[in-house]
């Protein structure tokens, strides 16, 4: 992938119709098998991919995603290997990263750690030991930061961030390095954001907003929530494609969302729904892929077609 | 506290120390900031968007009710921890000890607090702030089932609906606490990821909070997670030393030479390091779980220990910015301790910052010195230790000749809730002052 103009493929993304947004965690349920899954998304008619970084802690994802995140792990999912990851994919489409702030925050500085660093955790191996505070002439890292992490992820072709434990309150170094590498840094806008928070979340936003359709972690429901044309209809003054997320798993639900307004459909757990069953039933990777493809197309359609019910035409109400 | 004019004058005390240290006024008057929640390069606000207005507003209620007394909320915190609590728990001269060590070893009891563990300081607290903000339900973690009960029995006491999150793995280490928890009338509900313990229990709490947030408080056990739960949690726990200090200099007529408490996330570490923070010549020791072992397991993603002071580097969890057990790329490792109530990869934002400062030494013993100081105070004390407290006499053992002439040992909590665990954990290894257990084996006869 080339890593120029990221901020203009994702506009162009959300450009000409309404964007289909899906989601997977790279790794799930391993690296060769993601692949193929990502590139059925895109075949499918992914506008945008967010490609989920696995993190141990996921606090803000449903059980869907939680296990998704453990199979992933389980396979050797690492920083590093995302990158070659997103290297190696053939799609044509831009990608986001989707990821907690520990992972991000900690990247370059492995070498300089030396906490999993057996030898020096091991330095008296009596009962007790006193760890010196300081002045035991071990350097600390002067301070740890996003910035090797955003400039490796330009380096490969990723286009911006969405970061679900990094509110705007603690985004500023994260923005800086985007804004020095070019990056967008999506973030997510909650039910219950208030006209002031959104302020100061537009300030550090780019790219698109993922408007959370309801409250809670993610994960595949039947009901989309009444609140999503509430949350469009705060939002119709930002000047950013908006897209919903958390929930949505048929092309109906899709449709009904870009019908009320939505810029973009942002769907991860009904595909990983997929991916997980296929692993479980130990089927081959073409025919989870094909399924993965077909609900792929199934979204896309449900976002056209909502978008198609609109009325009157939503002239410069959605670009 | 013997009246309203001490008690207001403690609190204001406390209150200009927390604007001191955050190195900002409020402003007008008297009045006490809830600052930025940074300690240092430590702390902050990491959480999802969802729950950013709630820790607003939970701010905002801690600004007003806990730091500037509205309503008369710390009064109503100080009447009911008197009454209900059974506040100001004893220091007590260990006489045993103090002969063994020759050191004179006092004990601060706050296994004497209603619920056997200082987590009551601060569950009161917070259930009690729940209701004065209008909330009508209230979510907790636990670890060793100490802040799930004492959660419990607060929610009970203020007839607010309560649900518990607590790892399988601990579910099966603590019984005693879940059947507390459930009498209490509290739901109780298993987490099965990960290991089981402390931190999946915790992420699990905030996920539930994300999800309920409108009408829903989690009362956060210890001093971590993210602005104002740290600072919040140790300003109620912080009674501990309030009194401690108090005590000691009315019983020696002087200042401890150190102060020592174990620390897991830290809340009884800060409660009662707190108001001894300004006494630089008092040593300071938080006492962590080393385990079976100091080092991590990066390929495994294990620490078999739960000394993220010592050993942890910075990162962000749960919330803060603080210090962690974790692998090269910023991987949460699972910990390890004998003790449920230690076992967990961070520790609170202002320990870690106290420790860089050089304020707070970080030490640790394992799981063997735990279970040895267990059975050391039980037998020449008469008092059984929490798993988790055990370690404090363990390192006592280990280091008395470091820690002066006077020391104030805080006994976090008793140790009913592990006496199956110490049963089983001692057969299986060789302490040398355990009593002969070999009646317990193939079950109680
Ligand atoms: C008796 C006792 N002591 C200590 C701890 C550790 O917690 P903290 O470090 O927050 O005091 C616990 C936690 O469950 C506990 O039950």
């Amino acid at each position: 992938m080339s890593d120029d103009g990221a901020s203009d493929r994702v506009a162009a993304a959300f450009a000409d119709g309404p964007a289909f947004v899906p989601y997977l965690a790279v790794g799930d349920p391993d690296y060769e098998s993601s692949l193929a899954y990502v590139e059925a998304l895109a075949e499918g008619g992914a506008d945008v991919i967010e490609l989920g970084l696995p993190f141990s802690e996921p606090i803000a994802e449903g059980p869907t995603i939680q296990n998704a995140v453990v199979r992933a792990l389980e396979s050797g999912m690492t920083p590093t290997r995302f990158f070659e990851f997103v290297e190696e994919v053939d799609v044509d489409v831009p990608l986001v990263c989707m990821t907690y702030y520990n992972l991000i925050y900690q990247y370059g500085e492995s070498e300089a750690r030396s906490v999993s660093d057996a030898s020096s955790a091991e330095r008296s191996s009596a009962n007790s030991r006193a760890a010196k505070p300081r002045d035991d002439g071990e350097e600390r890292p002067a301070s740890k930061g996003p910035r090797p992490f955003v400039e490796k992820a330009a380096s490969v072709g990723i286009s911006g961030f969405v970061v679900p434990d990094l509110p705007a309150e603690e985004a500023g170094p994260l923005r800086e390095a985007c804004d020095e590498f070019g990056l967008h840094l999506i973030s997510i806008v909650a039910p219950t954001t208030d006209e002031e928070r959104l302020d100061q979340l537009v300030e550090v936003s780019s790219g698109y907003l993922y408007v959370q359709a309801r409250l809670g972690v993610t994960g595949a429901s039947s009901s989309v929530s009444d609140r999503t044309g509430e949350s469009l209809a705060r939002l119709s003054d930002v000047d950013l494609p908006k897209a919903v997320g958390f929930g949505i798993s048929s092309g109906e639900q899709a449709a009904t969302i870009v019908e009320a307004g939505a810029d973009g459909i942002i769907v991860g757990s009904a595909l990983v729904d997929i991916v997980a069953e296929g692993h479980e039933r130990d089927e081959p990777t073409e025919e989870t892929a094909a399924r993965l493809e077909t609900k792929a197309r199934e979204l896309k359609q449900g976002a056209v077609d909502g978008y198609g019910r609109r009325t009157p035409a939503p002239e410069g109400t959605s670009d | 506290m013997s009246s309203e004019g001490e008690r207001s004058e403690a609190s204001d005390r406390a209150g200009s120390k927390a604007t001191r240290e955050n190195g900002r006024d409020g402003g007008d008057g008297d009045h006490v900031s809830a600052g930025d929640g940074k300690f240092g390069r430590y702390g902050g606000q990491y959480v999802p968007e969802a729950l950013m207005p709630a820790i607003g507003e939970l701010t905002d209620a801690y600004e007003r009710y806990v730091l500037n007394n509205e309503g008369g909320f710390m009064d109503e915190f100080r009447r009911r921890i008197r009454e209900f609590g059974g506040r100001p728990t004893p220091l007590q001269r260990a006489d045993r000890l103090s002969e063994r060590y020759d050191t004179e070893v006092y004990l601060k009891r706050e296994d004497l607090l209603h619920g056997g563990a200082h987590k009551l300081n601060n569950a009161l607290g917070q259930v009690l702030l729940a209701k004065y903000m209008g909330k009508e339900r209230i979510i907790a973690e636990t670890g060793a089932g100490q802040h799930g009960t004492a959660t419990a029995m607060a929610a009970a006491h203020l007839d607010m609906p309560c649900e518990v999150y607590m790892g399988e793995r601990d579910i099966n280490r603590q019984r005693p606490n879940v059947f507390r928890m459930k009498i209490n009338g509290s739901a109780v509900t298993p987490v099965t990821t990960g290991r089981g313990t402390l931190k999946e229990a915790i992420s699990e709490t905030m996920r539930d909070w994300a999800t309920n947030v409108e009408d829903t408080h989690y009362v956060i056990g210890s001093v971590v997670g993210p602005h104002p739960f740290p600072r919040m949690v140790r300003d109620f726990q912080s009674l501990i030393s309030e009194e401690a200090r108090e005590q000691i200099v009315d019983r020696t007529g002087a200042l401890p030479d150190s102060v020592v408490a174990c620390a897991g996330g830290g809340s009884n570490t800060m409660g009662t390091f707190h108001n001894f923070i300004g006494d630089e010549a008092v040593d300071l020791f938080a006492v962590e779980a080393g385990g079976s072992s100091l080092a991590v397991d990066a390929e495994e993603g294990v620490a078999p220990n739960s000394a993220s002071l010592s050993t942890g580097s910075e990162g962000v969890l749960h919330g803060a910015r603080t210090k962690l057990l974790q692998d090269h790329d910023g991987q949460i490792v699972e910990s390890h301790s004998v003790s449920s109530g230690l076992d967990y990869a961070g520790v609170g934002p202002e320990l870690a910052h106290l420790v860089d400062e050089g304020r707070v030494t970080p030490v640790n013993v394992d799981d063997d010195a735990a279970l040895e100081g267990f059975h050391r105070l039980s037998q020449e004390e008469g008092i059984i230790p929490a798993l988790e407290t055990a370690h404090a006499f363990g390192y006592l053992h280990e280091h008395h000749d470091e820690l002066g002439d006077v020391t104030v040992i805080n006994v976090s909590g008793r140790g009913d809730k592990d006496l199956d665990t110490a049963i089983e954990e001692t057969t299986k290894r060789d302490i040398p002052n355990a009593p002969d257990m070999s009646m317990f084996e193939g079950g109680l006869r």
